[in-house]
């Protein structure tokens, strides 16, 4: 079972690099280096916090992107082109299919977002000349929109499982932008009475929640991150991703793929 | 050549000649209407509304407006522009955005409250602003001595310049001059020490360029300022003693028994008119005097907050 999830997920991740996605990496050290070189010029004193703002908001946005538009081809591309079935009549479950899927996007995340990584403390060593400790809190920052991207691949893979491709895309992407208004979604719920209230709560929480995993500013101005923030963020991710990818299996399962 | 190739020929000289043709054309276009890319718009201004659109990506969006408010200020200020609208929604934005952008504060103070050309002109919001920044940063004292900076600066309010020293001084890990400023205030406001003291601690506690030549500036034209005082208290009692005018620096600097002619921060001697007036030989070169000037000299704009 744990092969042939690894055999899906290898090659999803074989794909995803074949379809030139890494690219995206070009685009981000040109932005990178031109803000670094840039931002010294037209502005005052805020060089350091453009490249750790710009910086761990780019890994972030464009992880998101790659997560949603990649995400939600994952199952219906292989449906279009009917490589699922080949798949399928194989000793191979739909499940593991799914869940092969989901570690291979991941895995494609992960390694998008090291190298983004190294380009960020590049950048921030051209403009420092040297790192400090602080510096050091830019990887949990890296490591939170990390744990972001799981729960929106899983949600892509979610949408994927039912819906076409352009659907998907527009609920992934809305439930990213709701996600990152769930901290309001919760005030307005509290304003609330009986039978709303009650709703309104349960929908904050099943949106997912991604003000938490934002610490980007905080982190820009060196200000410590809670280790009980880091455990809970980290719990709640795994958990939702588990959720969401759980809903993906249950559906795929009973799915008519004739 | 092949069919392919003189199709790639002419495909690729068609883009770069509309390229260049559109360029053209464009930068035809904005000289005809030289405001198009600098309208004076905020589309959005309220800063919870940005800060919402911004997704959580608010450190980022508040580099931009920082960004914005710096060249807004920049331009305005390069062209001597009489009103600065939209420098302090631009700051309220970046602020609230980033509540913790200390530079915003301290550099925005700096643009708001001088009057015009050298500012906004705008002392008022320059305090909303620094109030703000010590709501969500009490524990900087920097915020305290820039807001008692435009007190005293701007507003000669002495009494609030000293209380807001005294607050900041018990900032903890506060710098110590701040309870030496606070007395200092208290007792001696318009004093030159009290003004030299707290240039240097605007030099001293900088990193920027911009700023700390300002503070030399201004302590240049501190001592120039007294120098003048001085010598033109000398020239009056020469004076009341002689019932007579000195008839050349030599003979007040002998009177007066001074070491040697009095010379300003440059080495330029200062010159005596023949009805008695102190004066620079060369005012140009201290922007900020008030003193020892020729009689209808206007000082070249510069950049920076007038003489307290």
């Amino acid at each position: 079972m744990r092969t042939r999830i690894a055999y899906i997920a290898s090659n999803t991740f074989r794909e995803a690099v074949r379809d030139r996605v890494l690219y995206n990496l070009i685009a981000f050290v040109l932005l990178l280096s031109g803000a670094a070189i840039l931002v010294g010029q037209i502005s005052i004193e805020i060089e350091k916090l453009v490249v750790i703002n710009l910086g761990l908001t780019a890994v972030s946005l464009f992880g998101v992107v790659i997560a949603i538009f990649i995400g939600i081809g994952l199952v219906s591309k292989e449906i279009e082109k009917r490589t699922l079935y080949t798949v399928l009549s194989r000793p191979v479950r739909r499940w593991e299919f799914i869940v092969g899927k989901f570690f291979g996007l991941s895995a494609t995340l992960v390694v998008n977002t090291f190298f983004m990584a190294i380009g960020v403390f590049a950048a921030l060593f051209y403009i420092s000349h040297k790192f400090v400790r602080a510096d050091a809190l830019i990887l949990l920052a890296l490591y939170f929109i990390i744990l972001e991207f799981l729960i929106i691949c899983s949600l892509a893979l979610l949408f994927s499982s039912f819906s076409s491709p352009l659907l998907s895309a527009v609920f992934a992407f809305s439930l990213f932008v709701i996600g990152s208004f769930a901290e309001d979604l919760r005030n307005f719920a509290a304003m609330t009475h009986g039978f709303t209230r009650w709703l309104a709560t349960g929908a904050a929480y099943l949106v997912p929640n991604f003000s938490a995993f934002n610490v980007i500013s905080s982190i820009a101005h060196e200000q410590p991150v809670a280790a009980q923030l880091v455990l809970q963020n980290t719990l709640y991710a795994l958990f939702y991703a588990i959720m969401a990818l759980s809903g993906a299996v249950l559906i795929f399962e009973y799915r008519d793929l004739k | 050549m092949n069919h392919r190739q003189k199709i790639s020929i002419i495909a690729g000289a068609c883009l770069v000649l509309s390229l260049a043709a559109s360029s053209f054309v464009l930068h035809r276009a904005d000289q005809l209407r030289p405001q198009a890319t600098l309208d004076e718009v905020l589309f959005l201004s309220s800063p919870k509304v940005i800060k919402r659109a911004s997704l959580g990506y608010d450190g980022l969006m508040a580099c931009i407006y920082w960004t914005r408010a710096v060249q807004y200020f920049g331009n305005r200020h390069h062209y001597e522009a009489k009103s600065y609208n939209l420098l302090a929604p631009l700051l309220e934005i970046t602020t609230h955005l980033d509540p913790h952008l200390v530079v915003a504060y301290e550099f925005g103070s700096f643009f708001l409250a001088p009057k015009p050309p050298f500012g906004a002109g705008e002392p008022q919001n320059a305090i909303d602003l620094m109030e703000y920044g010590i709501q969500n940063n009490p524990d900087n004292w920097r915020l305290y001595y820039d807001l008692g900076f435009v007190y005293y600066t701007e507003l000669k309010d002495y009494k609030k310049a000293a209380e807001t020293f005294a607050r900041g001084s018990q900032v903890p890990n506060a710098h110590p001059f701040l309870k030496v400023l606070a007395a200092q205030m208290a007792q001696h406001a318009g004093d030159y020490d009290t003004a030299r003291m707290l240039w240097s601690a605007s030099y001293q506690n900088s990193h920027d360029k911009l700023i700390k030549q300002n503070a030399v500036d201004h302590l240049r034209a501190l001592r120039v300022d007294q120098d003048v005082e001085h010598l033109q208290q000398a020239v009056t009692r020469f004076g009341e003693r002689t019932g007579r005018l000195p008839a050349s620096m030599a003979e007040l600097v002998a009177a007066e028994g001074l070491l040697g002619t009095p010379v300003d921060p440059d080495g330029h001697p200062y010159k005596m008119t023949p009805e008695g007036r102190i004066e620079l030989r060369v005012p140009k070169d201290f922007p900020f005097v008030t003193k020892g000037l020729p009689p209808g000299y206007k000082p070249l704009p510069t950049f920076d907050s007038p003489q307290p």
